[in-house]
C-alpha cells in the first residue's frame, strides 16, 4: 500500500512566522509595550512594571527586522529604509536597558563632543543645561515614534471607517462625509494644526487629535476611491449573496483586499506625521519639556547660533532626517515591489 | 466651465463662513479671554485684578458683547473691507497683515522663481531616459531632499553656510531695514525641500510621454532628438507639473510657518503663530480666511488650467 495523501508541507520557522497572524502578533508585541511605556509610564512605575514591560518588545523587534529583510531582498531601497526605521525602533525599545546617563540630569553645560569628565565621556557633548546629548537623542526617538505611530493609527482608523462608509454605502452619507472632508482639506495643514492645538492646549494626546483632523480626510478619500472600485467585484457580490452584514463585508472582505496602496500610503504618512510632531514641538505647540524629544532639543538650542555649539542643533536634525528618510525609502521600496508583482 | 468655477467659489464662501463662525465661538470662551488678558497685561496683574476691573477691561476691548453680535459686526465690517483691530499690535488687521503678506509674497516669489526651473529641468532630464544613470541620480536626490524636513534643512543650511562659513546671516529678522541677503537662506530651505516633489512628478509625466507612439514616430522619422524633446514631448509632459506647481501655493502657506519662525522672518506664517499664541482673534480670522482663500483659489486655478491645457479632460 502506498500512501497517496501528500504530507503537509513542512514550513521552516521563518516561513511560519511570515504568516499574517504571526506578523500581527509580533507587531502588537513590538508596539503595545512601547506605547504603554511612554503614555502610561508613571502608572507603570508605581506598579513597578516600567522596565519589565519592554522586555518582550526587544526580541519581537529583532524577529520582525529579520523577517522584513528576508522578504524585501529584491529591493535594496526597501532594505535601506527598513534598516533605518528598525534601527530607531530598536533603540526605542531597548534604550532603558542601555548603559546611558540620565537624559534629564544636568551634569556639565556646554561640553563639546568627546569631552571626558572623570570616568564619564560625553560622546556627543552636552546641551546648554548640561544634559548628555547621546542619551537625549536616543531617548528622544521613543516619544516621536510612539506619538507618530499612535496619531497615524488613529487617523487611519477614522479615515478608513468614513472612507468605507462613503464608498460602500454611499448615497447621502457620501455627500455629508465628502463635504466635511472638503472643508478640512481646504485648510493649509499647518494652519489647522495651530488652530486645533491652540484650542486644545499642547500635549501628546492633542497632537493625536490634530493629526487625525488633518490626515483623516485625505485617507478617507483614498479608501473611498478604493471601496468604490472594489464594491462591484465578484467577491463582494458573493459576500452579499451569502447574506453577510455590510459591516462584515466592509471590514473583512473589502479592507484586506485594498491593503496594498493603504500600506504604502501609511509609510509615507508616518513620515509626514513625524515631521509634523517635530515641527509642532519646535513651535511650542507639541510635546512638553522636560522629557527629551528631538523637536524640543531643536527649540531649546535654536537661539544659540554659534558655530562651536551647533552640534546641539545638528544632532536632533540628523536624527529626525534619518528616521523620515527611512520611512520614505521604505514606502518607495514597497511601492516598487507591489508594482512588480 | 463658468458654472464649475462659480460652484467652487460659492463652496469657498460657504467654507469660509463656517470656519469663521467656528473660530469666533471658540475664541469667545472665557479661557481665551483670560489668555488675551494674560498676554497683554502679564500674569500677575490678571491674577491680582478684581472682577470689576476685569469686566472693565473686557468692555474696553469690546469683548463683553455676546458672540453673535460681535460676529455680525465683524461680517459687516468685512463687507466694507475692514478686518477689525489687532489686540496685540493695537493696529488695524489689514495694515498688520498687509505688511506680513507682502514679506511672505516676496519670499514665495523667489521660491517659485528658483524652484520651477530647477525642478522642471531635473525632472525632464530624468524622464528623458527612464532607468538611465541620470534618472536614478535625480530620483535619489529628490527622495533625499524631500525626506529631510524643513526644520532640519534650515538647521543644516544655517549651521554650515551661516555659522561655519559665515557667508550669509543666520537670521532673517531684517532689524536694520529690508535686506535681501537675509532672504537667501529661507528661500533655499523651501526650494530644497519642495523641488524634489515637483521634479519627481515632472519625471513621471515625462517618462510616460516618452513611451508614447507619437514620440517614437517622431524619432523614427529622423527628427533631431533635441527637437523631438522640445517641440513634441515637452508640450504634453508639462501639463501635469503645471497643476502640481500651482498646488504648491497651498503647501507653501503651511510650510512657511516653521521656516519663518526659525529664521525669525516677519512674514505671514510667523504672524499666524504669534496671533494664535496671543489669542488675537481678528488676526487669526483674517489669516485663516486668507489661507483658505489661497488654498481654494489654487485648486480652482489648477483645475481650470488643466482643462485648458489638456482639452481631452472635461468636467461634467
Amino acid at each position: 500500500m502506498t500512501d497517496t495523501t501528500m504530507p503537509a508541507p513542512r514550513l521552516s520557522p521563518m516561513q511560519r512566522l511570515k504568516r499574517p497572524k504571526a506578523l500581527i502578533v509580533l507587531s502588537v508585541l513590538m508596539v503595545i509595550p512601547l506605547v504603554a511605556y511612554v503614555m502610561f509610564g508613571e502608572a507603570l512605575a508605581r506598579a513597578g512594571l516600567r522596565e519589565i514591560v519592554l522586555i518582550p518588545a526587544v526580541p519581537a523587534t529583532l524577529i520582525l527586522y529579520a523577517l522584513a529583510m528576508s522578504s524585501w531582498r529584491e529591493s535594496w531601497v526597501a532594505i535601506l529604509g527598513g534598516t533605518l526605521v528598525f534601527f530607531w525602533v530598536f533603540v526605542a525599545v531597548s534604550v532603558p536597558f542601555l548603559p546611558l546617563l540620565d537624559p534629564n540630569k544636568p551634569i556639565q553645560p556646554f561640553a563639546p563632543p568627546g569631552t571626558e569628565r572623570g570616568d564619564i565621556t560625553f560622546w556627543l557633548g552636552t546641551d546648554l543645561k548640561g544634559r548628555d546629548m547621546l542619551s537625549r537623542m536616543l531617548w528622544g526617538c521613543q516619544r516621536v515614534l510612539v506619538w507618530g505611530v499612535t496619531a497615524t493609527a488613529v487617523a487611519y482608523v477614522v479615515g478608513c471607517i468614513f472612507g468605507l462608509i462613503a464608498g460602500y454605502i454611499s448615497g447621502i452619507w457620501d455627500e455629508i462625509i465628502s463635504f466635511i472632508s472638503n472643508v478640512l482639506l481646504s485648510f493649509p495643514v499647518m494652519v489647522l494644526f495651530i488652530l486645533i492645538l491652540n484650542y486644545l492646549g499642547p500635549s501628546g494626546f492633542n497632537i493625536v487629535i490634530a493629526v487625525t483632523f488633518a490626515s483623516a480626510p485625505a485617507i478617507m478619500r483614498i479608501v473611498r476611491g478604493l471601496a468604490l472600485d472594489n464594491k462591484t467585484r465578484d467577491y463582494v457580490f458573493a459576500a452579499q449573496t451569502r447574506g453577510e452584514h455590510p459591516f462584515r463585508i466592509m471590514v473583512w472582505e473589502l479592507l484586506p483586499n485594498v491593503r496594498g496602496p493603504i500600506i504604502v500610503d501609511a509609510c509615507l504618512r508616518l513620515g509626514y506625521t513625524t515631521v509634523a510632531i517635530t515641527t509642532l514641538t519646535f513651535l511650542g505647540l507639541g510635546l512638553q519639556p522636560p522629557d527629551p524629544d528631538w523637536g524640543l532639543m531643536i527649540k531649546e538650542a535654536s537661539n544659540l547660533m554659534v558655530w562651536q555649539f551647533s552640534y546641539m542643533l545638528l544632532i536632533p536634525a540628523l536624527a529626525v532626517s534619518s528616521l523620515i528618510l527611512g520611512f520614505n525609502l521604505m514606502a518607495d521600496g514597497l511601492r516598487e515591489m507591489s508594482l512588480r508583482d | 466651465m463658468l458654472k464649475l468655477i462659480a460652484r467652487r467659489l460659492l463652496q469657498m464662501v460657504l467654507i469660509m463662513a463656517v470656519v469663521s463662525l467656528i473660530l469666533f465661538v471658540v475664541f469667545d470662551s472665557d479661557k481665551f479671554k483670560k489668555q488675551i488678558a494674560t498676554a497683554e497685561l502679564g500674569g500677575f496683574s490678571v491674577a491680582a485684578m478684581s472682577d470689576h476691573d476685569y469686566q472693565k477691561w473686557l468692555k474696553d476691548k469690546g469683548l463683553d458683547v455676546p458672540v453673535y453680535e460681535r460676529y455680525a459686526q465683524w461680517v459687516g465690517g468685512l463687507l466694507q473691507g475692514d478686518f477689525g483691530k489687532s489686540f496685540e499690535k493695537n493696529a488695524p488687521v489689514s495694515k498688520v497683515m498687509g505688511e506680513r503678506l507682502l514679506n511672505t509674497g516676496i519670499l514665495a516669489f523667489w521660491v517659485f522663481a528658483l524652484m520651477i526651473p530647477l525642478s522642471l529641468i531635473f525632472g525632464i532630464v530624468a524622464g528623458m531616459k527612464e532607468g538611465s544613470f541620470q534618472d536614478r541620480s535625480v530620483s535619489f536626490i529628490a527622495v533625499f531632499t524631500t525626506s529631510i524636513p524643513e526644520i532640519a534643512t534650515a538647521i543644516l543650511l544655517t549651521v554650515f553656510i551661516g555659522l561655519g562659513l559665515g557667508w550669509l546671516p543666520a537670521k532673517s529678522a531684517m532689524t536694520g531695514g529690508w535686506n535681501s541677503v537675509e532672504l537667501i537662506l529661507p528661500v533655499l530651505t523651501l526650494v530644497l525641500y519642495d523641488f524634489g516633489y515637483v521634479a519627481r512628478m515632472t519625471r513621471a509625466s515625462m517618462a510616460e510621454v516618452m513611451t508614447s507612439q507619437y514620440i517614437r514616430t517622431a524619432v523614427l522619422k529622423g527628427i533631431p532628438y533635441a527637437r523631438v524633446i522640445m517641440r513634441h514631448a515637452l508640450r504634453n509632459a508639462l501639463i501635469a507639473p503645471f497643476t502640481v506647481i500651482v498646488l504648491q501655493l497651498n503647501w507653501l502657506l503651511s510650510g512657511v510657518v516653521v521656516v519663518e519662525v526659525f529664521f525669525q522672518f516677519n512674514g505671514f506664517g510667523k504672524m499666524l503663530l504669534e496671533a494664535a499664541l496671543f489669542g488675537d482673534v481678528y488676526v487669526i480670522q483674517a489669516a485663516t480666511l486668507v489661507a483658505v482663500f489661497v488654498a481654494v483659489l489654487s485648486q480652482i486655478i489648477s483645475d481650470v488650467g488643466y482643462t485648458f491645457l489638456n482639452p481631452r479632460i472635461r468636467f461634467s
